[in-house]
Protein backbone atom coordinates (compact mmCIF):
# COMPACT_ATOMS: atom_id res chain seq x y z
CA UNK A 1 0.00 0.00 0.00
CA UNK A 2 1.90 2.93 -1.19
CA UNK A 3 0.93 6.38 0.46
CA UNK A 4 -0.20 7.72 -3.43
CA UNK A 5 -2.99 5.10 -3.35
CA UNK A 6 -4.16 6.97 -0.52
CA UNK A 7 -4.72 10.00 -1.73
CA UNK A 8 -6.73 8.55 -4.62
CA UNK A 9 -9.20 7.72 -2.73
CA UNK A 10 -11.02 10.95 -2.16
CA UNK A 11 -11.58 11.76 -5.66
CA UNK A 12 -12.98 8.27 -6.08
CA UNK A 13 -15.16 8.53 -3.06
CA UNK A 14 -16.16 11.96 -4.71
CA UNK A 15 -17.31 9.80 -7.92
CA UNK A 16 -19.78 8.44 -5.53
CA UNK A 17 -21.64 11.61 -4.99
CA UNK A 18 -23.94 11.64 -8.39
CA UNK A 19 -24.79 7.77 -8.17
CA UNK A 20 -25.39 7.99 -4.10
CA UNK A 21 -27.67 10.99 -5.44
CA UNK A 22 -29.43 9.33 -8.21
CA UNK A 23 -30.14 6.06 -6.34
CA UNK A 24 -31.77 7.78 -2.79
CA UNK A 25 -33.94 10.12 -5.04
CA UNK A 26 -34.77 7.09 -7.72
CA UNK A 27 -34.46 4.16 -5.64
CA UNK A 28 -34.94 4.61 -2.04
CA UNK A 29 -37.05 7.68 -1.75
CA UNK A 30 -40.15 6.11 -3.60
CA UNK A 31 -39.91 3.60 -1.26
CA UNK A 32 -41.16 5.88 0.96
CA UNK A 33 -44.25 6.99 -1.09
CA UNK A 34 -45.09 3.75 -1.25
CA UNK A 35 -45.56 2.97 2.30
CA UNK A 36 -47.25 6.20 2.30
CA UNK A 37 -50.22 5.60 -0.08
CA UNK A 38 -50.19 1.75 1.08
CA UNK A 39 -51.64 3.95 4.52
CA UNK A 40 -54.40 5.84 2.59
CA UNK A 41 -57.56 5.39 1.49
CA UNK A 42 -58.82 4.21 -1.38
CA UNK A 43 -60.56 6.80 -3.62
CA UNK A 44 -62.15 7.67 -6.98
CA UNK A 45 -60.20 10.23 -8.09
CA UNK A 46 -57.30 11.25 -10.16
CA UNK A 47 -54.59 9.92 -8.70
CA UNK A 48 -57.04 7.73 -6.91
CA UNK A 49 -56.30 7.49 -3.41
CA UNK A 50 -56.62 10.44 -0.61
CA UNK A 51 -53.17 11.70 -0.31
CA UNK A 52 -52.55 11.17 3.98
CA UNK A 53 -50.97 14.50 5.03
CA UNK A 54 -49.18 17.89 3.00
CA UNK A 55 -46.15 18.65 4.10
CA UNK A 56 -47.22 22.82 3.71
CA UNK A 57 -50.02 22.34 6.18
CA UNK A 58 -47.03 22.52 9.50
CA UNK A 59 -46.99 20.54 12.44
CA UNK A 60 -51.29 20.18 13.55
CA UNK A 61 -51.69 19.46 10.08
CA UNK A 62 -48.99 16.39 9.95
CA UNK A 63 -49.93 15.55 13.61
CA UNK A 64 -54.18 15.02 12.33
CA UNK A 65 -52.41 12.80 9.51
CA UNK A 66 -50.67 11.05 11.77
CA UNK A 67 -53.96 9.87 13.25
CA UNK A 68 -55.72 9.31 9.80
CA UNK A 69 -52.94 6.82 9.24
CA UNK A 70 -54.70 3.48 8.19
CA UNK A 71 -53.76 -0.09 8.42
CA UNK A 72 -57.22 -0.72 6.39
CA UNK A 73 -54.87 -1.91 3.37
CA UNK A 74 -52.92 -4.14 5.36
CA UNK A 75 -55.79 -5.75 7.38
CA UNK A 76 -57.97 -6.21 3.70
CA UNK A 77 -54.52 -8.60 2.43
CA UNK A 78 -54.10 -10.73 6.00
CA UNK A 79 -58.09 -11.43 5.43
CA UNK A 80 -58.76 -11.31 1.94
CA UNK A 81 -57.72 -15.23 0.52
CA UNK A 82 -57.27 -13.66 -2.73
CA UNK A 83 -53.57 -12.27 -1.51
CA UNK A 84 -52.91 -14.67 0.55
CA UNK A 85 -53.49 -17.54 -1.69
CA UNK A 86 -51.44 -15.53 -4.44
CA UNK A 87 -48.03 -14.87 -1.62
CA UNK A 88 -48.38 -18.45 -1.33
CA UNK A 89 -48.54 -19.59 -5.13
CA UNK A 90 -45.77 -16.96 -5.69
CA UNK A 91 -43.46 -18.96 -3.28
CA UNK A 92 -44.65 -22.33 -3.95
CA UNK A 93 -44.20 -21.48 -7.55
CA UNK A 94 -40.23 -19.93 -6.96
CA UNK A 95 -39.24 -22.93 -5.05
CA UNK A 96 -40.30 -25.17 -7.21
CA UNK A 97 -38.95 -23.86 -10.18
CA UNK A 98 -35.72 -22.85 -8.44
CA UNK A 99 -35.00 -26.43 -7.60
CA UNK A 100 -35.99 -27.58 -11.35
CA UNK A 101 -33.29 -24.81 -12.77
CA UNK A 102 -30.77 -26.17 -9.96
CA UNK A 103 -31.44 -29.70 -11.07
CA UNK A 104 -31.05 -29.22 -14.75
CA UNK A 105 -28.49 -26.54 -14.81
CA UNK A 106 -25.75 -28.09 -12.25
CA UNK A 107 -25.03 -30.40 -14.80
CA UNK A 108 -24.48 -28.08 -17.79
CA UNK A 109 -22.21 -25.91 -15.39
CA UNK A 110 -20.67 -29.10 -14.40
CA UNK A 111 -20.02 -30.18 -18.16
CA UNK A 112 -18.86 -26.44 -19.20
CA UNK A 113 -16.25 -26.52 -16.36
CA UNK A 114 -14.88 -29.64 -17.51
CA UNK A 115 -14.30 -28.83 -21.33
CA UNK A 116 -11.40 -28.17 -22.86
CA UNK A 117 -9.85 -24.77 -21.10
CA UNK A 118 -9.48 -22.81 -24.71
CA UNK A 119 -13.74 -23.30 -25.56
CA UNK A 120 -14.88 -22.53 -22.24
CA UNK A 121 -15.32 -19.13 -22.80
CA UNK A 122 -16.96 -19.90 -25.78
CA UNK A 123 -19.70 -21.98 -24.06
CA UNK A 124 -20.00 -19.15 -21.43
CA UNK A 125 -20.79 -16.57 -24.75
CA UNK A 126 -22.86 -19.05 -26.43
CA UNK A 127 -25.13 -19.15 -22.22
CA UNK A 128 -25.22 -15.53 -22.28
CA UNK A 129 -26.31 -14.75 -25.66
CA UNK A 130 -29.69 -15.78 -25.05
CA UNK A 131 -29.55 -13.92 -21.69
CA UNK A 132 -29.37 -10.57 -23.83
CA UNK A 133 -32.36 -11.09 -26.38
CA UNK A 134 -35.31 -10.21 -25.25
CA UNK A 135 -37.29 -11.57 -22.43
CA UNK A 136 -40.62 -11.21 -24.23
CA UNK A 137 -39.45 -12.45 -27.33
CA UNK A 138 -38.12 -15.65 -25.39
CA UNK A 139 -41.86 -16.12 -23.94
CA UNK A 140 -43.54 -15.33 -27.17
CA UNK A 141 -40.88 -17.91 -28.92
CA UNK A 142 -42.22 -20.89 -26.62
CA UNK A 143 -46.24 -19.21 -27.50
CA UNK A 144 -45.23 -20.89 -31.30
CA UNK A 145 -44.60 -23.72 -29.92
CA UNK A 146 -47.04 -24.61 -27.36
CA UNK A 147 -50.37 -23.18 -28.57
CA UNK A 148 -53.17 -25.53 -29.74
CA UNK A 149 -52.10 -25.69 -33.51
CA UNK A 150 -48.46 -25.25 -32.07
CA UNK A 151 -45.11 -27.01 -33.16
CA UNK A 152 -45.19 -28.83 -29.92
CA UNK A 153 -48.88 -30.34 -31.16
CA UNK A 154 -48.21 -30.78 -34.68
CA UNK A 155 -44.93 -32.82 -33.72
CA UNK A 156 -46.48 -35.28 -31.20
CA UNK A 157 -49.02 -35.83 -33.62
CA UNK A 158 -46.22 -36.61 -36.35
CA UNK A 159 -44.69 -38.97 -34.56
CA UNK A 160 -48.23 -40.83 -33.09
CA UNK A 161 -47.42 -39.94 -29.60
CA UNK A 162 -50.86 -38.26 -29.14
CA UNK A 163 -53.99 -38.37 -31.68
CA UNK A 164 -55.29 -35.21 -31.09
CA UNK A 165 -53.65 -32.07 -29.71
CA UNK A 166 -53.27 -31.59 -25.77
CA UNK A 167 -53.76 -28.33 -24.24
CA UNK A 168 -50.46 -26.60 -23.70
CA UNK A 169 -50.87 -23.23 -23.04
CA UNK A 170 -52.33 -21.30 -20.13
CA UNK A 171 -51.44 -24.31 -17.92
CA UNK A 172 -48.56 -24.71 -15.03
CA UNK A 173 -46.88 -26.56 -17.60
CA UNK A 174 -46.01 -23.13 -19.93
CA UNK A 175 -45.50 -21.50 -17.09
CA UNK A 176 -42.62 -23.46 -15.50
CA UNK A 177 -41.21 -24.02 -18.81
CA UNK A 178 -41.62 -20.47 -19.39
CA UNK A 179 -39.81 -19.68 -16.43
CA UNK A 180 -37.21 -22.29 -16.31
CA UNK A 181 -35.87 -21.45 -19.85
CA UNK A 182 -35.92 -17.64 -18.86
CA UNK A 183 -33.76 -17.95 -15.71
CA UNK A 184 -31.52 -20.39 -17.13
CA UNK A 185 -28.57 -18.71 -17.54
CA UNK A 186 -29.16 -16.74 -14.42
CA UNK A 187 -28.33 -20.43 -12.23
CA UNK A 188 -25.80 -21.30 -15.09
CA UNK A 189 -23.42 -19.27 -14.67
CA UNK A 190 -22.91 -18.66 -11.14
CA UNK A 191 -22.64 -22.41 -11.06
CA UNK A 192 -19.87 -22.27 -13.33
CA UNK A 193 -18.05 -19.49 -12.15
CA UNK A 194 -17.42 -21.68 -8.79
CA UNK A 195 -16.85 -24.86 -10.76
CA UNK A 196 -14.41 -23.60 -13.01
CA UNK A 197 -12.68 -22.43 -9.91
CA UNK A 198 -11.76 -25.74 -8.59
CA UNK A 199 -8.79 -26.75 -7.69
CA UNK A 200 -8.32 -30.08 -9.37
CA UNK A 201 -5.59 -31.34 -7.21
CA UNK A 202 -8.20 -31.47 -4.86
CA UNK A 203 -10.20 -34.09 -6.88
CA UNK A 204 -6.59 -35.70 -7.48
CA UNK A 205 -5.97 -35.84 -3.65
CA UNK A 206 -9.05 -37.40 -3.34
CA UNK A 207 -8.48 -40.31 -6.07
CA UNK A 208 -4.90 -40.73 -4.51
CA UNK A 209 -6.83 -41.90 -1.43
CA UNK A 210 -9.12 -44.32 -3.07
CA UNK A 211 -12.47 -42.29 -3.67
CA UNK A 212 -14.67 -43.40 -6.66
CA UNK A 213 -15.36 -40.50 -9.10
CA UNK A 214 -19.11 -40.30 -7.77
CA UNK A 215 -17.70 -40.35 -4.30
CA UNK A 216 -15.08 -37.60 -4.81
CA UNK A 217 -17.75 -35.49 -6.69
CA UNK A 218 -19.66 -35.45 -3.05
CA UNK A 219 -17.26 -35.13 -0.84
CA UNK A 220 -14.95 -32.73 -3.09
CA UNK A 221 -16.74 -30.73 -5.60
CA UNK A 222 -20.35 -30.58 -4.68
CA UNK A 223 -19.31 -29.10 -0.99
CA UNK A 224 -17.33 -26.96 -2.66
CA UNK A 225 -19.89 -25.95 -5.09
CA UNK A 226 -22.13 -24.33 -2.43
CA UNK A 227 -21.53 -20.84 -2.92
CA UNK A 228 -22.05 -20.90 -6.75
CA UNK A 229 -25.60 -22.54 -5.58
CA UNK A 230 -26.54 -19.90 -2.77
CA UNK A 231 -25.65 -17.27 -5.14
CA UNK A 232 -27.74 -19.24 -8.10
CA UNK A 233 -31.03 -19.77 -6.14
CA UNK A 234 -30.68 -16.12 -4.97
CA UNK A 235 -30.42 -14.91 -8.16
CA UNK A 236 -33.25 -16.69 -9.56
CA UNK A 237 -35.43 -16.72 -6.39
CA UNK A 238 -36.27 -13.74 -5.32
CA UNK A 239 -37.13 -11.98 -8.93
CA UNK A 240 -39.37 -15.15 -9.70
CA UNK A 241 -41.66 -14.26 -6.20
CA UNK A 242 -42.57 -11.41 -8.36
CA UNK A 243 -42.60 -12.46 -11.29
CA UNK A 244 -45.31 -10.77 -13.33
CA UNK A 245 -44.75 -11.38 -17.48
CA UNK A 246 -44.51 -15.38 -17.51
CA UNK A 247 -47.37 -16.47 -15.70
CA UNK A 248 -49.75 -13.56 -17.35
CA UNK A 249 -48.66 -14.66 -20.67
CA UNK A 250 -48.08 -18.88 -20.50
CA UNK A 251 -50.13 -19.67 -17.30
CA UNK A 252 -54.08 -20.26 -16.59
CA UNK A 253 -56.11 -16.92 -15.24
CA UNK A 254 -57.70 -18.43 -12.50
CA UNK A 255 -54.24 -18.54 -10.10
CA UNK A 256 -52.43 -15.98 -9.93
CA UNK A 257 -49.10 -15.07 -8.42
CA UNK A 258 -48.28 -11.93 -6.83
CA UNK A 259 -46.87 -10.28 -8.99
CA UNK A 260 -50.02 -10.56 -11.02
CA UNK A 261 -52.68 -9.59 -8.34
CA UNK A 262 -50.86 -6.08 -7.70
CA UNK A 263 -50.49 -5.22 -11.44
CA UNK A 264 -54.14 -6.05 -11.38
CA UNK A 265 -55.18 -4.31 -8.65
CA UNK A 266 -53.01 -1.06 -9.74
CA UNK A 267 -53.96 -1.30 -13.62
CA UNK A 268 -57.87 -2.69 -13.89
CA UNK A 269 -59.04 -1.72 -10.22
CA UNK A 270 -56.87 1.48 -10.26
CA UNK A 271 -57.16 0.33 -6.16
CA UNK A 272 -53.11 1.78 -5.76
CA UNK A 273 -53.51 2.06 -2.11
CA UNK A 274 -54.01 -1.64 -2.02
CA UNK A 275 -51.06 -2.55 -4.94
CA UNK A 276 -48.55 -0.45 -2.47
CA UNK A 277 -49.98 -2.94 0.74
CA UNK A 278 -48.88 -5.69 -1.45
CA UNK A 279 -45.66 -4.22 -2.93
CA UNK A 280 -44.52 -3.45 0.88
CA UNK A 281 -45.65 -6.96 1.95
CA UNK A 282 -44.34 -8.52 -0.67
CA UNK A 283 -40.46 -6.56 -0.18
CA UNK A 284 -40.91 -7.82 3.57
CA UNK A 285 -41.11 -11.57 2.38
CA UNK A 286 -37.94 -10.70 0.39
CA UNK A 287 -36.06 -8.85 2.91
CA UNK A 288 -34.03 -11.32 4.45
CA UNK A 289 -32.79 -13.12 0.54
CA UNK A 290 -32.30 -10.02 -0.40
CA UNK A 291 -29.89 -9.16 2.54
CA UNK A 292 -28.18 -12.19 2.12
CA UNK A 293 -27.84 -12.18 -1.74
CA UNK A 294 -26.54 -8.37 -1.07
CA UNK A 295 -23.88 -9.45 1.17
CA UNK A 296 -22.36 -12.38 -1.04
CA UNK A 297 -22.12 -10.02 -4.05
CA UNK A 298 -20.38 -7.68 -1.89
CA UNK A 299 -18.24 -9.87 -0.35
CA UNK A 300 -18.16 -11.34 -4.55
CA UNK A 301 -17.07 -8.52 -5.80
CA UNK A 302 -14.61 -6.85 -2.88
CA UNK A 303 -12.77 -10.94 -3.13
CA UNK A 304 -11.31 -9.37 -6.67
CA UNK A 305 -9.18 -6.84 -5.40
CA UNK B 1 -3.60 -25.25 -13.58
CA UNK B 2 -5.88 -27.92 -15.06
CA UNK B 3 -4.77 -31.09 -15.13
CA UNK B 4 -6.24 -34.02 -17.67
CA UNK B 5 -8.20 -35.74 -15.29
CA UNK B 6 -10.59 -32.53 -14.71
CA UNK B 7 -11.02 -31.74 -18.33
CA UNK B 8 -11.99 -34.42 -19.60
CA UNK B 9 -15.49 -34.86 -21.15
CA UNK B 10 -17.54 -37.94 -20.11
CA UNK B 11 -20.15 -38.74 -22.31
CA UNK B 12 -22.70 -37.97 -19.26
CA UNK B 13 -21.08 -34.33 -19.80
CA UNK B 14 -21.53 -33.61 -23.22
CA UNK B 15 -25.36 -34.81 -23.16
CA UNK B 16 -25.79 -32.78 -20.55
CA UNK B 17 -24.11 -29.25 -22.58
CA UNK B 18 -25.92 -30.13 -25.80
CA UNK B 19 -29.35 -30.58 -24.10
CA UNK B 20 -28.45 -27.23 -22.17
CA UNK B 21 -27.65 -25.73 -25.41
CA UNK B 22 -30.57 -27.18 -27.52
CA UNK B 23 -33.49 -25.96 -24.77
CA UNK B 24 -31.63 -22.72 -25.20
CA UNK B 25 -31.99 -22.13 -28.82
CA UNK B 26 -34.13 -24.32 -30.42
CA UNK B 27 -37.20 -22.08 -29.41
CA UNK B 28 -35.28 -19.00 -31.02
CA UNK B 29 -34.48 -20.69 -33.76
CA UNK B 30 -37.93 -21.90 -34.47
CA UNK B 31 -39.18 -17.92 -34.25
CA UNK B 32 -36.38 -16.76 -36.32
CA UNK B 33 -37.58 -19.47 -39.22
CA UNK B 34 -41.11 -18.85 -38.80
CA UNK B 35 -40.44 -14.45 -39.45
CA UNK B 36 -39.68 -16.15 -42.98
CA UNK B 37 -42.95 -17.97 -42.94
CA UNK B 38 -45.27 -17.03 -46.24
CA UNK B 39 -48.54 -18.82 -44.32
CA UNK B 40 -50.68 -16.47 -42.48
CA UNK B 41 -51.26 -19.22 -39.87
CA UNK B 42 -48.06 -19.66 -37.72
CA UNK B 43 -47.67 -23.11 -38.26
CA UNK B 44 -48.22 -24.15 -41.19
CA UNK B 45 -45.00 -23.74 -43.41
CA UNK B 46 -46.16 -21.81 -46.31
CA UNK B 47 -42.97 -21.33 -47.76
CA UNK B 48 -40.41 -18.34 -47.33
CA UNK B 49 -41.55 -14.80 -47.36
CA UNK B 50 -40.73 -11.39 -46.42
CA UNK B 51 -44.06 -10.42 -45.92
CA UNK B 52 -44.29 -9.75 -41.68
CA UNK B 53 -41.15 -7.71 -42.41
CA UNK B 54 -43.15 -5.20 -45.13
CA UNK B 55 -46.11 -5.50 -42.74
CA UNK B 56 -44.14 -4.61 -40.16
CA UNK B 57 -42.59 -1.20 -41.73
CA UNK B 58 -45.48 -0.43 -42.71
CA UNK B 59 -47.35 -0.21 -39.07
CA UNK B 60 -47.14 2.97 -38.00
CA UNK B 61 -48.10 2.39 -34.06
CA UNK B 62 -45.20 -0.38 -34.02
CA UNK B 63 -42.69 1.46 -35.93
CA UNK B 64 -43.38 4.53 -33.49
CA UNK B 65 -42.98 2.18 -30.36
CA UNK B 66 -39.33 1.27 -31.59
CA UNK B 67 -38.52 4.68 -32.39
CA UNK B 68 -39.01 5.74 -28.53
CA UNK B 69 -37.60 2.42 -27.29
CA UNK B 70 -34.51 3.13 -29.30
CA UNK B 71 -34.12 6.63 -28.31
CA UNK B 72 -34.90 5.57 -24.59
CA UNK B 73 -32.14 3.05 -24.29
CA UNK B 74 -29.31 5.41 -26.25
CA UNK B 75 -30.40 8.41 -23.88
CA UNK B 76 -30.62 6.08 -20.36
CA UNK B 77 -27.76 3.57 -21.33
CA UNK B 78 -25.60 7.09 -21.86
CA UNK B 79 -26.40 8.29 -18.64
CA UNK B 80 -26.61 4.84 -16.71
CA UNK B 81 -22.98 4.06 -18.13
CA UNK B 82 -21.87 7.63 -16.35
CA UNK B 83 -23.03 6.93 -12.78
CA UNK B 84 -22.67 2.74 -12.80
CA UNK B 85 -18.81 4.28 -13.77
CA UNK B 86 -18.81 6.92 -10.95
CA UNK B 87 -20.28 4.38 -8.44
CA UNK B 88 -17.54 1.42 -9.88
CA UNK B 89 -14.72 3.52 -9.38
CA UNK B 90 -16.30 4.65 -5.83
CA UNK B 91 -16.64 1.16 -4.57
CA UNK B 92 -13.24 -0.43 -5.62
CA UNK B 93 -10.90 2.85 -5.21
CA UNK B 94 -12.76 5.16 -2.44
CA UNK B 95 -12.29 2.43 0.26
CA UNK B 96 -14.18 2.58 3.27
CA UNK B 97 -16.38 5.29 3.39
CA UNK B 98 -19.18 5.73 5.75
CA UNK B 99 -22.66 5.20 4.24
CA UNK B 100 -20.91 2.35 1.88
CA UNK B 101 -23.31 -0.24 2.85
CA UNK B 102 -25.87 1.53 1.93
CA UNK B 103 -24.12 2.39 -1.22
CA UNK B 104 -23.61 -0.57 -2.19
CA UNK B 105 -26.80 -2.19 -1.12
CA UNK B 106 -28.79 0.69 -3.07
CA UNK B 107 -26.64 -0.41 -6.17
CA UNK B 108 -26.97 -4.48 -6.12
CA UNK B 109 -30.06 -4.77 -4.81
CA UNK B 110 -32.07 -3.65 -8.05
CA UNK B 111 -30.50 -6.43 -9.95
CA UNK B 112 -32.73 -8.73 -8.17
CA UNK B 113 -35.69 -6.62 -7.16
CA UNK B 114 -38.97 -7.83 -8.68
CA UNK B 115 -39.61 -5.54 -10.99
CA UNK B 116 -43.31 -4.64 -10.10
CA UNK B 117 -42.09 -3.27 -6.56
CA UNK B 118 -39.58 -1.01 -8.47
CA UNK B 119 -41.88 0.08 -11.34
CA UNK B 120 -44.63 1.06 -9.02
CA UNK B 121 -42.62 3.09 -6.61
CA UNK B 122 -40.87 5.23 -9.56
CA UNK B 123 -44.40 5.64 -10.84
CA UNK B 124 -45.94 6.59 -7.15
CA UNK B 125 -42.83 9.21 -6.89
CA UNK B 126 -43.51 10.86 -10.86
CA UNK B 127 -46.91 11.33 -9.24
CA UNK B 128 -46.68 12.87 -6.22
CA UNK B 129 -44.02 15.10 -7.38
CA UNK B 130 -46.56 16.10 -10.38
CA UNK B 131 -43.78 14.64 -13.11
CA UNK B 132 -45.94 14.21 -16.63
CA UNK B 133 -45.09 10.92 -17.60
CA UNK B 134 -43.73 10.02 -20.86
CA UNK B 135 -40.36 9.74 -22.37
CA UNK B 136 -38.32 11.06 -19.37
CA UNK B 137 -39.83 9.39 -16.80
CA UNK B 138 -39.20 5.78 -18.55
CA UNK B 139 -35.17 7.50 -19.28
CA UNK B 140 -35.45 8.30 -14.95
CA UNK B 141 -36.67 4.65 -14.56
CA UNK B 142 -34.43 2.96 -17.17
CA UNK B 143 -31.23 4.50 -15.73
CA UNK B 144 -31.93 3.68 -12.32
CA UNK B 145 -32.43 -0.19 -12.76
CA UNK B 146 -29.34 -0.24 -15.64
CA UNK B 147 -26.94 1.99 -13.75
CA UNK B 148 -26.38 -0.79 -11.31
CA UNK B 149 -26.14 -3.54 -14.23
CA UNK B 150 -23.20 -1.40 -15.19
CA UNK B 151 -21.93 -0.87 -11.73
CA UNK B 152 -21.48 -4.74 -11.27
CA UNK B 153 -19.65 -4.84 -15.19
CA UNK B 154 -17.06 -2.30 -14.35
CA UNK B 155 -16.58 -3.22 -10.84
CA UNK B 156 -15.24 -6.84 -11.55
CA UNK B 157 -13.17 -5.27 -14.22
CA UNK B 158 -11.74 -2.81 -12.19
CA UNK B 159 -11.01 -5.57 -9.97
CA UNK B 160 -9.03 -7.54 -12.21
CA UNK B 161 -7.18 -4.57 -13.22
CA UNK B 162 -3.50 -4.68 -11.17
CA UNK B 163 -3.18 -1.39 -9.16
CA UNK B 164 0.63 -1.97 -9.29
CA UNK B 165 0.47 -0.65 -12.66
CA UNK B 166 -1.05 2.69 -11.44
CA UNK B 167 1.55 2.69 -8.43
CA UNK B 168 4.40 2.41 -10.72
CA UNK B 169 3.11 5.46 -12.78
CA UNK B 170 3.01 7.52 -9.33
CA UNK B 171 6.12 6.52 -8.66
CA UNK B 172 7.62 7.60 -12.18
CA UNK B 173 6.04 10.91 -10.75
CA UNK B 174 1.94 10.95 -12.26
CA UNK B 175 0.05 12.65 -9.37
CA UNK B 176 -2.83 9.33 -8.12
CA UNK B 177 -5.58 11.47 -10.69
CA UNK B 178 -3.74 11.29 -13.52
CA UNK B 179 -1.68 7.75 -12.80
CA UNK B 180 -5.64 6.51 -12.84
CA UNK B 181 -6.93 8.86 -15.49
CA UNK B 182 -3.92 7.32 -18.12
CA UNK B 183 -3.47 4.26 -16.22
CA UNK B 184 -6.27 2.26 -15.62
CA UNK B 185 -8.97 4.00 -17.55
CA UNK B 186 -7.73 2.92 -20.61
CA UNK B 187 -7.58 -0.08 -18.99
CA UNK B 188 -11.27 0.14 -17.79
CA UNK B 189 -12.80 1.07 -21.67
CA UNK B 190 -14.11 -2.29 -22.74
CA UNK B 191 -15.97 -3.11 -19.75
CA UNK B 192 -17.64 0.26 -19.74
CA UNK B 193 -18.57 -0.63 -23.58
CA UNK B 194 -20.07 -3.83 -22.71
CA UNK B 195 -21.46 -2.01 -19.47
CA UNK B 196 -23.38 0.68 -22.03
CA UNK B 197 -24.33 -2.03 -24.57
CA UNK B 198 -26.11 -4.17 -21.58
CA UNK B 199 -27.72 -1.07 -20.28
CA UNK B 200 -29.20 -0.64 -23.97
CA UNK B 201 -30.43 -4.20 -24.26
CA UNK B 202 -31.71 -4.63 -20.98
CA UNK B 203 -33.79 -0.89 -21.61
CA UNK B 204 -34.76 -2.12 -24.81
CA UNK B 205 -36.27 -5.36 -23.21
CA UNK B 206 -37.99 -3.67 -20.34
CA UNK B 207 -41.97 -4.66 -20.45
CA UNK B 208 -43.27 -4.17 -16.60
CA UNK B 209 -41.22 -1.17 -14.97
CA UNK B 210 -42.35 0.61 -18.92
CA UNK B 211 -45.66 -0.06 -18.23
CA UNK B 212 -45.56 1.65 -14.62
CA UNK B 213 -43.25 4.74 -15.57
CA UNK B 214 -44.61 5.60 -19.26
CA UNK B 215 -47.55 7.46 -19.39
CA UNK B 216 -50.79 7.64 -22.65
CA UNK B 217 -49.63 7.75 -25.84
CA UNK B 218 -45.96 6.75 -25.58
CA UNK B 219 -45.38 3.10 -25.46
CA UNK B 220 -42.04 1.23 -25.87
CA UNK B 221 -41.89 -1.25 -27.99
CA UNK B 222 -42.07 -4.11 -25.55
CA UNK B 223 -45.29 -2.82 -24.31
CA UNK B 224 -46.95 -2.37 -27.88
CA UNK B 225 -45.95 -5.94 -28.57
CA UNK B 226 -46.91 -7.26 -25.06
CA UNK B 227 -50.49 -5.93 -25.65
CA UNK B 228 -50.20 -7.36 -29.72
CA UNK B 229 -49.52 -11.12 -28.07
CA UNK B 230 -52.22 -10.53 -25.38
CA UNK B 231 -54.69 -10.79 -28.33
CA UNK B 232 -52.83 -13.52 -29.82
CA UNK B 233 -50.05 -14.79 -32.10
CA UNK B 234 -49.37 -12.72 -35.29
CA UNK B 235 -46.80 -13.60 -37.66
CA UNK B 236 -45.65 -10.10 -37.65
CA UNK B 237 -44.58 -10.26 -34.19
CA UNK B 238 -42.30 -12.91 -35.09
CA UNK B 239 -40.60 -10.67 -37.51
CA UNK B 240 -40.31 -8.15 -35.26
CA UNK B 241 -39.06 -10.12 -32.76
CA UNK B 242 -36.31 -11.42 -35.39
CA UNK B 243 -35.22 -7.86 -36.00
CA UNK B 244 -34.36 -7.12 -32.32
CA UNK B 245 -32.35 -10.38 -32.09
CA UNK B 246 -30.40 -9.24 -35.26
CA UNK B 247 -29.56 -6.23 -33.60
CA UNK B 248 -28.46 -7.63 -30.11
CA UNK B 249 -26.31 -10.10 -31.90
CA UNK B 250 -24.77 -7.45 -33.90
CA UNK B 251 -24.47 -5.36 -30.32
CA UNK B 252 -22.80 -8.54 -28.90
CA UNK B 253 -20.25 -8.84 -32.18
CA UNK B 254 -19.36 -5.44 -31.79
CA UNK B 255 -19.10 -5.87 -27.51
CA UNK B 256 -16.23 -9.04 -28.25
CA UNK B 257 -14.44 -6.90 -30.73
CA UNK B 258 -14.55 -4.12 -28.17
CA UNK B 259 -13.20 -6.86 -25.31
CA UNK B 260 -10.60 -7.95 -27.87
CA UNK B 261 -9.09 -4.69 -28.55
CA UNK B 262 -7.88 -5.02 -24.31
CA UNK B 263 -5.08 -7.42 -24.07
CA UNK B 264 -5.95 -9.41 -21.29
CA UNK B 265 -9.72 -9.27 -20.75
CA UNK B 266 -8.77 -11.22 -17.14
CA UNK B 267 -11.66 -12.90 -15.47
CA UNK B 268 -14.75 -10.54 -16.03
CA UNK B 269 -17.60 -11.99 -14.61
CA UNK B 270 -20.62 -12.55 -16.53
CA UNK B 271 -22.75 -9.67 -16.60
CA UNK B 272 -24.91 -10.21 -13.51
Amino acid sequence: MSAGRKIFTRPARLAAIAPYVWMVLFFLLPFGFVLKIALSQTAIAQPPYVPVFDLGGGWTAFRDALSNLSLDNFRLIASDDIYMLSYLRSVVVAVASTAMLLAISYPVAYGMSRMPQRSQPIAMILVIVPFWTSFLIRIYAWINILQHDGLLNSALIALHVIDRPLVWLSTDTAMYIGIVYSYFPFMILPLYATLSKLDASLLEAAADLGSSRWKAFWLVTFPLSLPGIGAGVLLCFIPIVGEFVIPDLLAGSNRMMIGQTLWLEFFTNKDWPVASAIAIVLLALLLAPLLIYEKLQRRHLDEAH
Amino acid sequence: MASRALTKLSPFNTISLALGLAFLYVPIVILVIYSFNASRLVTVWGGWSLHWYTEFFNDQAMLSAAWMSLRVGVVSATLATLFGTLAAVALSRGGPFRSRTLFSGMLYAPLVMPEVITGLSLLLLFVATGAERGFWTVIVAHTTLTMCFVTVVVQSRLGAIDKGLEEAAMDLGCGPLRAFVSVTLPLMVPSIVAGWMLAFTLSLDDLVIASFATGPGSSTLPIRIYSEVRLGVKPEINAICTLMIAMVSVVIVAASLASKLSSEQGESAAPL
